[in-house]
């Protein structure tokens, strides 16, 4: 036994060692991806660990795992759950023999995602248990506990993290780490593993079955849980549960939710032993459509009248408040404090140095009136410097330009799309477009890295998630080989060369594909490389301001005249857009 | 309610507020002490404002409620005006005085406070103002500047300063413990005289 301040996510891997975990896979994904990260990093590893192209793909491997009786996890955030969605309900159908936990991280509030949906949901669909830590330890026992359960139901389990479960800190008691010695071996049975329709059928009765029994193990292991205290009471479900408890009244009984099924029974019963409810919980209203269903006669409130939002993060202000309107507390114990107004926002951005703002500012030099379909990652920041017109999930800018180039637009469509995206779910849309003779420009955002979750390789980096060397993959033989007649390589920090590029693109017909390669500034500062620095020389510069345009954090303006600041990576695409030569490498100190 | 000691520590991602929370983090353990926290990661750390919640003694959620923080850190000026309304009424700031105006302000026009005007505004709470950049490169390196910040609040801390240097001492890089030493001394000598 130790106590360790840890971040949720380094706890719930931490779990996984303490339970003999064999097996890892998953795609990185905000607020998932340290999971994977720090099981990857430990020295003295007896597992397998992958980084996979995507969440399909991750899961498709860490289920095979378990058909062969070892413990696999695969994680990924919650759209991701929806790449491996087609796996995901079947799975339930076919079972496991060893351990499998899928962890989908839900980010309420969508600090660093396109949607807020509710993984519960999908354990509800697909009829599997599912777990909703309230707390950093919870979500270390139940990450623990989690593939045992997985083992006693033949099933696999969704363990649903938050963000503010994920990202967030604690001191937390960790038990030992077990090591993984259990060797898979795959056991023919198509009744089990050939879902035709003949074995499906059955499949699916079985599944069925399984459901009583589980609502009621998840009671007996305390993840659902209450207290009776008076005539009222509120349930509370995952991190919900911890604000809830930072206010309860001592006179107010209280549920706490931490699994799902739900036994209806249990919940009944102590639904109507009360006078009224209050339903507490992060986006769907999962728990409380429940308590409507079983509750006789008992007035209950939530999201479904208006007491509780449906969309964003709760906090204990949020909970507060419903609390109040509820008339479960007497008044908002929280002053009512606002932030300073009009203070100039301070919004993510796209690093000084990063690869992508030249490629960017180059797209938009050459296609001046176009459509830009982009993807999801770092350069979706690209918003900032108008060259986003779309972005809705991981792969969709090929195919959203194809969309767009078939309607009948007229105007140039110019995509952008980073090397992990294309791999992950982008090349489908590019053979699609190819085959379907689209016209448009794909250009292909290449950092050889996975950069806006952290870092993580992929196999255009030439290493795999454990630092072993593996040969890269080629963008440009698998852009030859979906048929693409024009592929040009660019460097991005290279702003002639772009456009020059660009422009012989523009007056091609078909699908063009332009691969921008430069390493990532965060990765190339990590390795040691050094450019030194660039500056403004204040005489020459005549204030035109062309620079600041580029929008680089690195460049100041203040008193008519350009600056550069520390932040500065001397990538020198400053130094090729000032029209009077004002600036200039600095000496190497 | 909960009798935990509330910290907000704020900045602009990149400029390691991480690494001073978990020194605190560590320090509660070193203490035996319960300890919750919040950070930020993912797109937002790409240079957008950051911050990072620690409850000490903290028994529940990790998120502070506005008006409810005992103690604010920034590694900006802007930053902390930003953040300021999550203080109770005498809540102290300990702020570095140095101001990075956000990209938006010069590609898009946008007023900016200046630094004087942030200031007087931060001064209806207790405050120590310190220049942390020098004072690091002073005790060696630039980048021990967040361990000077959590030198100069260790006297506003429900923690011992000795739990405060051993938990630099675990988590700064080997070669740099010296250096992040010094670092918090000069911080906390610092914090007597403002």
């Amino acid at each position: 036994m130790e106590r360790r301040y840890l971040l949720g996510n380094e706890a719930i891997a931490h779990a996984c060692i303490e339970s003999g975990m064999d097996f890892v896979s998953g795609y990185p994904g905000t607020p998932s991806s340290e999971v994977i990260d720090t099981l990857r990093m430990q020295q003295d590893r007896s597992y397998y660990a992958e980084w996979s192209v995507n969440e399909k793909v991750a899961l498709e491997n860490a289920l095979a795992a378990a058909w062969c009786g070892i413990r696999a996890l695969c994680t990924m955030k919650h759209v991701g759950l929806n790449v491996a969605a087609d796996p995901l309900m079947t799975s339930a159908y076919t079972g496991v023999t060893g351990g499998l936990v899928v962890m989908s991280a839900d980010d309420p509030y969508a600090h660093s995602s396109q949607n807020e949906q509710d993984s519960r949901c999908y354990a509800h669909f697909a009829r599997l248990p599912c777990l909703d830590p309230a707390t950093i330890q919870e979500a270390h026992d139940m990450m623990r506990d989690a593939f045992g359960l997985s083992e006693e139901f033949s099933l696999p389990v969704i363990f649903r993290p938050t963000t503010r479960i994920c990202h967030s800190k604690g001191d937390v008691e960790l038990s030992d780490v077990v090591k993984s010695i259990r060797k898979g071996e795959f056991h023919k049975d198509p009744r089990q593993y050939v879902v035709i329709p003949a074995h499906t059928r059955i499949l699916h009765k079985k599944l069925n079955e399984k459901q009583p029994g589980i609502k009621k193990r998840l009671v007996e292991l305390g993840y659902n849980r209450f207290e009776v205290k008076g005539k009222t009471a509120i349930i509370a479900s995952g991190i919900g549960a911890s604000y809830v408890q930072e206010l309860l009244p001592e006179s107010v009984s209280f549920m706490k939710i931490g699994a799902y099924p739900v036994d209806e029974g249990w919940l009944s019963e102590f639904v109507n032993r009360h006078e009224k409810i209050l339903v507490i919980e992060e986006l769907a209203p999962v728990v409380e459509e429940l308590v409507r269903q079983v509750s006789c006669c008992v007035p209950v409130f939530g999201k479904i009248n208006g007491y509780a939002p449906y969309e964003g993060e709760l906090s204990p202000q949020a909970v507060a408040v419903i609390m109040h309107k509820a008339g479960f507390i007497p008044e908002n114990p929280f002053p009512d404090k606002v932030p300073v107004q009009n203070l100039p926002p301070r919004p993510p951005i796209l690093c000084a140095g990063c690869l992508h703002r030249g490629t960017f500012y180059a797209i938009k030099e050459v296609f001046k009136d176009a459509i830009y379909p982009s993807d999801i990652g770092c350069y979706t920041l690209g918003l900032q410097l108008g060259v986003v017109d779309t972005t809705i999930c991981m792969g969709a800018s090929i195919t959203v330009a194809s969309g767009i180039a078939h309607s009948g637009e007229k105007r140039d469509i110019v995509c952008t799309i980073g090397d992990s995206t294309f791999l992950h779910t982008g090349i489908q849309g590019l053979m699609n477009a190819v085959y379907n003779s689209a016209e448009i420009t794909v250009v292909i955002l290449d950092n050889s890295i996975t950069a806006m979750t952290g870092h993580q390789p992929n196999p255009n980096t030439g290493v795999t998630a454990c630092g072993v060397e593996t040969p890269p993959i080629s963008l440009e033989a698998l852009c030859r080989a979906c048929g693409v007649g024009f592929i040009k390589m660019v460097d991005p920090y290279d702003i002639n060369g772009m456009v020059n590029t660009f422009q012989e693109a523009k007056k091609q017909r078909g699908v063009k594909v332009i691969i921008a390669r430069q390493m990532c500034v965060i990765t190339a500062r990590r390795l040691g490389v050094k450019r030194g620095r660039f500056s403004v020389d204040r005489d020459t510069c005549t204030g035109c301001g062309t620079c600041v345009g580029f929008g680089c954090p690195a460049i100041e303006f203040r008193d008519e005249i350009a600056g550069i600041n520390d932040l500065c990576s001397g990538c020198g695409v400053c130094e090729q857009l000032c029209p009077v030569g004002a600036i200039s490498r600095e000496e190497m100190r | 309610m909960t009798g935990s000691f509330d910290i907000l520590i704020v900045g602009i991602g990149g400029q390691g507020t991480i690494l001073a929370s978990n020194i605190l983090g560590e320090a509660c353990l070193i203490e035996g002490r319960s300890v919750k926290g919040a950070e930020t990661h993912g797109m937002a750390q790409r240079g957008g404002s950051v911050e990072s919640h620690i409850r000490i003694d903290g028994k529940y959620g990790p998120l502070i409620p506005p008006g409810r923080a005992d103690l604010l850190i920034s590694f900006d000026l802007l930053e902390a005006l930003r953040f300021a309304h999550y203080l109770k009424e005498d809540g102290r700031i300990v702020v570095n005085r140095h101001l990075v105006l956000p990209t938006s302000v010069f590609t898009q026009n946008l007023a900016a406070p200046t630094e004087d005007e942030i200031i007087d505004a931060l001064k209806k709470h207790p405050l120590c103002l310190l220049d942390a950049d020098a004072m690091a490169r002073d005790a060696g390196s630039p980048l021990s500047q967040n361990v000077v910040m959590l030198g100069a609040a260790a006297g506003t801390l429900p923690l011992k300063p000795e739990s405060l240097l051993e938990a630099v001492q675990r988590l700064v890089p080997k070669k740099t413990v010296a250096i992040n030493v010094k670092a918090f001394e000069m911080g906390r000598d610092f914090s007597r005289i403002c």
